[in-house]
């Protein structure tokens, strides 16, 4: 039969599709949790972890603390981008600005900025200010590196073209230098943000009163795994939220790419 | 017009629009142009042959001014317009931005409107310049050079990249916008049929000199026996021997050689 052998194929399209195994993993889980065999301080149950997830939006604890965090990581990308990227400007578009900025910046790629929490508990605090600091630190250096790079990378043939047309050096950089290296700002951005919430989920955890982390650390003291689950569900939305903006910028400021430019 | 223009290219009364004397440039200790004097008359279109490595680009860059000439006695007119084998369209600007990149004043977009319409791309003004061919990429790189109506248009291996059937309209198309704007063109070239079928005046440029001069007096499209003559010679000059049993006098099929001797100015 025609109909059947159809309906077997695209059952047979259906289970080899991506979200297969993902969703087998949930259902093992669940069972596991049910039959007891992993015990609820070690992982809660998918179950229990949705109705912990909806019990802390209605009571407002999540989006709360979600907003805390979010200033935070907000405020250390404002100062880190806006530092990486009038610093990769000085250091890509003249050459004493390499020679002053460059050299400083390949030096403070080497430290893990995470090892300079102590530092800057030290000098800043347990407060605000060396959460923000923290992620502003860490968000400096892809940024700055990738936008060096993409000025550098700008297309001499392009410039010299623009030249030959009587363009001032102010207008090659504005009508050359800057556009060729904005897609490699918006790779910078992209790394930038995701550092920045890593770095988030660790500065968080210094004496935090409100915030993501906040509800981490008091969740691992009452052994609540199921809030923990839900805050690494936040940390991952952000993540893909993150990514997905910076797709968004790419979209409109890159429309002239070939793969975005048919038609 | 073409008799008068092959006047001024054998004689040049009027001012030149380009002129050269003893021109040197030299990287270290390598001299790649040694002492060339040129002019070039306006309206007059000069093809430049040479083999890679000759000169040919360095003394191209000179003329689009994007070299320093060190105090030499080098005069380019300021309205000069490059159009280069690579089309160098920013990608990121429309193809009328292109085309009016750096324009200043009111109506710069009509203005690239007109110059896209003369190369007949009037229909692509709002296109990305990566969706266009190379034949049309080429082609809106020539109407960005005319649209700055340049006293001195250069020209480098403009044709190189495109298929033979793009080509020959490409040629088509540079007489006709150079008939109607009359920039003096300077095209470097390394194909020795497209510079007996476009130009006035063949100059072969070796080891840094000019080393032969040929002037074509035979109407453009009517070229096809003094063509063949003058490419053995041209090609004699680029060191490339070719035999021949038709050697033909060069004064029976109208064209002239003459030597281009050294200190003096064309």
């Amino acid at each position: 039969m025609p109909q059947s052998t159809q309906l077997h194929r695209r059952l047979a399209s259906l289970f080899s599709g991506h979200w297969v195994s993902p969703v087998v993993f949930l259902i093992l889980w669940e069972a596991g949790s049910r039959l007891g065999l992993i015990p609820k301080s070690t992982l809660a149950a998918p179950s229990a972890v949705i109705g912990t997830l909806v019990e802390m939006l209605t009571t407002g604890e999540l989006p709360d603390n979600l907003w805390v965090s979010f200033l935070r990581v907000a405020a250390g990308l404002v100062i880190g981008l806006s530092i990486g990227i009038a610093l990769a400007l000085a250091a890509g578009l003249s050459r004493q600005g390499e020679a002053a900025i460059d050299p400083i910046m390949q030096i403070k790629r080497t430290i893990p900025t995470l090892a300079l929490t102590p530092l800057f508990i030290v000098w800043f605090g347990i407060g605000e200010t060396p959460k923000v600091a923290l992620i502003a630190f860490a968000s400096i250096f892809p940024v700055y590196l990738n936008l060096y790079s993409g000025i550098r990378g700008v297309d001499v043939r392009l410039i010299e073209g623009a030249r030959s047309f009587g363009l001032s050096k102010a207008e090659v950089i504005w009508h050359v230098i800057l556009p060729g290296a904005l897609p490699s700002l918006l790779v910078g951005l992209r790394y930038s943000l995701s550092v920045s919430i890593l770095v988030l989920v660790v500065a968080e955890q210094i004496n935090a009163s409100a915030g993501l982390g906040y509800l981490v650390n008091n969740a691992r003291d009452f052994m609540r795994t199921d809030i923990i689950v839900v805050c690494l569900l936040v940390y991952a939305a952000l993540g893909l939220g993150a990514d997905g903006l910076v797709r968004l910028i790419e979209r409109r400021a890159l429309a002239w790419r070939p793969s975005l430019a048919e038609g | 017009m073409l008799a008068e223009t092959n006047f001024t290219a054998a004689f040049p009364v009027a001012e030149p629009v380009v002129r050269l004397r003893d021109f040197t440039r030299s990287f270290g200790a390598n001299t790649v142009i040694d002492g060339l004097n040129l002019s070039i008359a306006p309206g007059e279109f000069v093809a430049l042959l040479g083999r890679s490595g000759g000169g040919k680009t360095t003394l191209l860059r000179t003329l689009a001014g994007l070299d320093s000439v060190g105090g030499q006695d080098v005069r380019i007119p300021t309205s000069r317009a490059v159009v280069f084998q690579d089309s160098r369209l920013l990608p990121w600007k429309k193809v009328w931005r292109n085309v009016a990149l750096g324009l200043k004043g009111p109506g710069v977009r009509e203005r690239a409107e007109a110059a896209l319409n003369e190369v007949g791309l009037g229909h692509r003004i709002d296109a990305w310049p990566l969706t266009l061919s190379g034949g049309e990429a080429q082609r809106v790189a020539l109407a960005r050079a005319l649209v700055r109506e340049p006293k001195l248009l250069l020209l480098d291996e403009p044709f190189a990249a495109l298929d033979a059937l793009t080509r020959i309209k490409m040629h088509a198309l540079v007489l006709e916008l150079w008939r109607v704007h009359r920039p003096a063109i300077l095209m470097v070239t390394h194909d020795v049929d497209e510079a007996v079928a476009l130009a006035d005046r063949i100059l072969v440029l070796d080891a840094g000199r000019i080393v032969a001069e040929e002037h074509i007096t035979v109407q453009r499209g009517e070229r096809g026996d003094v063509g063949r003559v003058l490419r053995q010679r041209l090609l004699g000059h680029l060191g490339c021997e070719v035999t021949s049993e038709h050697v033909v006098s060069a004064v029976d099929v109208g064209a002239s050689i003459v030597p281009f001797p050294q200190g003096a100015s064309a």
